[in-house]
């Protein structure tokens, strides 16, 4: 093929292209120059903003990022915590245990219920946390997995135990050492939430519930049977009803039960998963047993009659939502006051009282039997030695293993 | 002697001012346009950059995410996940169809029959938007629970044997089925459709309908010759405006549905919030706007309307 070679062109041609080039549809005129050179830069820019864009690694800092503490000046601590997840007053409007803290010992406490969902609540305070910022709260309260990633990220500060000598001493055992915060140096407890099955007696019609097999294997339950979009509760059910430790499970024994639930899925058995709103299927008999939790179960008992738990003999999963301290918070020690007031039997009786969920606290029945005898004696609030000696709970992941094990049960949950 | 003292001039009266005439400013336009151009750029412009980001970056929460330019996060987001993407399409366009034979009665009503009604029935289609987008999708729980009214009626009819047949329900429940996610969409966005529909019939004048009668039209041929082709603007506004945000939706398919009717929505909603993988995420969100782009550009072609929407 022959080359193009300028210096081989007629005078008349070479004539024609170099008019062409000055005067013609491709004459580099300077519109057409700055138009070029605009969409160039724009496509630049363009290109540019979008590499800029990337996440900043998370700023992590072993111990966590004290700020100035304000404590002594700032008579106060603001307090972050899930709506109806405290003590109120007729009037709904006061928080009587909140008040009796402050009259005790000076410290205002700013509460505002501002956490709904786990994963929404990161979400907002990750960008702040993830710059080094403050977030405006002393106290968070999140569930263990979450906790265990901000322990893990360094974006909570370690709590100091001289200001925490209730908490030290009354931290009920079955929430001493999780494995992800081992001998509780960031966190404590709020409250405790167990896993349970949660059936509806006139819907069950006779049929009886007694383990997560039935759950998944009943051909009476067909269609009616609930469990929850909670990965840790849902597969560790699961897990224990397998014979599998939740608290150490292989790969391959979440795969089995990822499998094991799937197959109820595909076979009709399983109705839907569910967050809070099973409450409203499960009383109407549209669901006729799923998996509960014993919080909702002490108050819908109490609503409509026909509502009952078991424990199945496999055992449990009890997690709980704990209180952490964000890195840079104004009023660390008020926080930990706060924290530890929580753990003196009065308060935490009167908080049990109200909220029925499981009181991390030990010494706590007596006081309790005092505000409501059937509270004190009831083994989802109060639990006993049997009942402690069946709870279990869910390992700690790592950042990978949480994302895999998170896709396997989206999957199965149809998202 | 005449002094050579100039003479004063003669008073004129005062020239106007000359002032240049009020001319529009040149800027003017632009400064109208730059409160809804900066909207455009802070809620659209810059998160879809972001996103647009997002979905080439690898990484983890971790150690960051950087853009590393990986496309293939698309083909493995669709790859993975177009069961998902074909069923909030067949879920969204079911719901459409349904809007319109339910809305277009309706509106045809308000236009031309309802007379002094019409501004009560207007209130009627509108007023239950007065509640939360929840709370209406929640009611559709108590209405098809199991055993309620409904359900009991269409298993005596032994409808739901049909629907069962069709894969739309199991057994004999509504909720947690298909069927109760396209119903709880048709509910949700059904005024969207009778707006625009409302609004197109109620332009079209009388006197053609009245012309078209002498000219020995029945009625049925009137709608299809005069009537229905004037509405085509409403029809196709109304169906974009109801099949776009249902194909995006995601609280019909999680409250009503079940483990088998995830519809793309869901997906993307848990890939951000539980899973996160924002690339992914972000990539799903691109596929899907891509998609609803095609389809209609491909519909408001097929449906000649260009200058109509």
């Amino acid at each position: 093929m022959q080359q193009y070679e300028p210096e081989r062109l007629s005078p008349a041609r070479a004539a024609a292209v170099r008019r062409s080039l000055r005067s013609g549809r491709a004459a580099l005129t300077r519109r057409s120059l700055l138009r070029t050179a605009t969409g160039g830069a724009l496509a630049a820019g363009g290109l540019g903003a979008l590499t800029g864009c990337g996440i900043p690694a998370a700023g992590k800092s072993e111990g966590g990022v004290p700020a100035e503490d304000h404590s002594k000046d700032e008579k106060q601590v603001r307090f972050s915590n899930w709506t109806e997840y405290m003590d109120v007053d007729d009037s709904g409007r006061r928080h009587p245990t909140l008040e009796a803290f402050t009259e005790r010992t000076g410290v205002e406490v700013t509460y505002t219920e501002d956490i709904n969902d786990n994963s929404e609540f990161f979400g907002k305070i990750q960008p702040q946390l993830a710059a080094g910022q403050e977030t405006g709260r002393d106290i968070v309260v999140l569930t263990d997995w979450l906790a265990a990633r901000l322990i893990r990220l360094g974006w909570v500060q370690k709590l100091d135990p001289a200001n925490l000598p209730h908490a030290f001493a009354n931290l009920s055992p079955q929430f001493r050492t999780p494995d992800w915060d081992p001998g509780r140096a960031y966190s404590y407890p709020w409250q405790g939430i167990s896993a349970v099955i949660a059936y509806n007696k006139k819907a069950l019609d006779g049929t009886e519930v007694t383990s997560v097999s039935d759950l998944l294997d009943d051909p009476k339950l067909k269609g009616r049977v609930g469990f929850l979009t909670e990965m840790r509760d849902t597969v560790g059910m699961m897990l224990l009803d397998m014979g599998k430790d939740p608290a150490r499970f292989s790969d391959d024994d979440y795969d089995a039960a990822i499998d094991r639930l799937q197959k109820g899925v595909d076979r009709g058995q399983i109705r839907r998963f569910t967050g809070n709103d099973y409450t409203s299927d499960l009383s109407k008999g549209d669901l006729a047993a799923c998996l509960a939790w014993a919080g909702d179960v002490v108050q819908l008992k109490a609503d409509n009659p026909d509502i009952d738990f078991v424990i199945p003999d496999s055992g449990y999963v009890t997690s709980s939502d704990n209180m952490l301290i964000p890195n840079k918070a104004r009023h660390k020690t008020n926080a930990e006051r706060l924290i530890d007031y929580y753990y003196e039997p009065g308060p935490a009786a009167e908080l049990a009282a109200y909220i029925n969920f499981v009181c991390p606290v030990d010494g706590v029945k007596d006081d309790l039997a005092k505000l409501d005898e059937e509270a004190a004696d009831n083994p989802l609030i109060i639990p006993d030695q049997a009942m402690q000696a069946k709870s279990h709970s869910f390992r700690s992941l790592s950042a990978e293993e949480e994302t895999a094990c998170e896709e396997k049960f989206a999957k199965l949950t149809g998202a | 002697m005449p002094t050579l003292t100039e003479a004063p001039p003669p008073p004129s009266p005062p020239a106007p001012e000359k002032k240049p005439p009020l001319r529009r400013g040149r800027w003017t336009p632009y400064w109208l346009l730059l409160p809804g151009v900066l909207w455009l750029i802070v809620f659209f412009a810059a998160p879809m950059i972001y996103q647009a980001s997002t979905s080439v970056q690898t990484g983890s929460l971790e150690e960051g995410y950087k853009v590393t330019w990986h496309f293939a996060t698309y083909w493995d987001a669709l790859s993975e996940y177009w069961p998902q993407f074909l069923r909030s399409v067949a879920y969204a366009a079911s719901a459409t169809v349904l809007c319109l034979l339910l809305g277009y009665p309706l509106a045809y009503l308000i236009a031309f029959r309802a007379g002094r009604w019409r501004n009560l029935i207007m209130i009627l289609v509108i007023a239950p938007f007065f509640t939360s987008f929840l709370i209406r999708t929640l009611a559709w729980k108590t209405i098809l629970a199991d055993g309620g009214p409904v359900v009991d009626v269409l298993n005596t009819l032994h409808v739901l044997d049909a629907t069962g047949w069709l894969g739309w329900t199991s057994g004999d429940r509504v909720l947690a089925t298909p069927l109760a996610v396209v119903c709880g969409l048709t509910y949700n966005f059904l005024p969207f459709m009778i707006l625009p529909l409302y609004t197109s019939l109620e332009r079209i004048d009388g006197r053609l309908h009245e012309a078209a009668g002498d000219l020995y039209a029945k009625p049925s041929t009137v709608f299809r010759k005069v009537t229905f082709p004037l509405s085509m603007p409403g029809v196709v506004s109304g169906t974009l405006l109801t099949f776009i945000p249902a194909t995006g939706d995601y609280v019909n398919a999680s409250l009503l549905g079940s483990a088998d009717t995830g519809m793309i929505g869901n997906v993307i909603q848990s890939q951000f919030l539980r899973v996160l993988d924002y690339p992914t995420a972000a990539a799903l969100s691109f596929i899907l706007m891509a998609a609803i782009l095609a389809m209609v550009t491909l519909y408001i072609r097929r449906s000649g309307t260009e200058d109509l929407v």
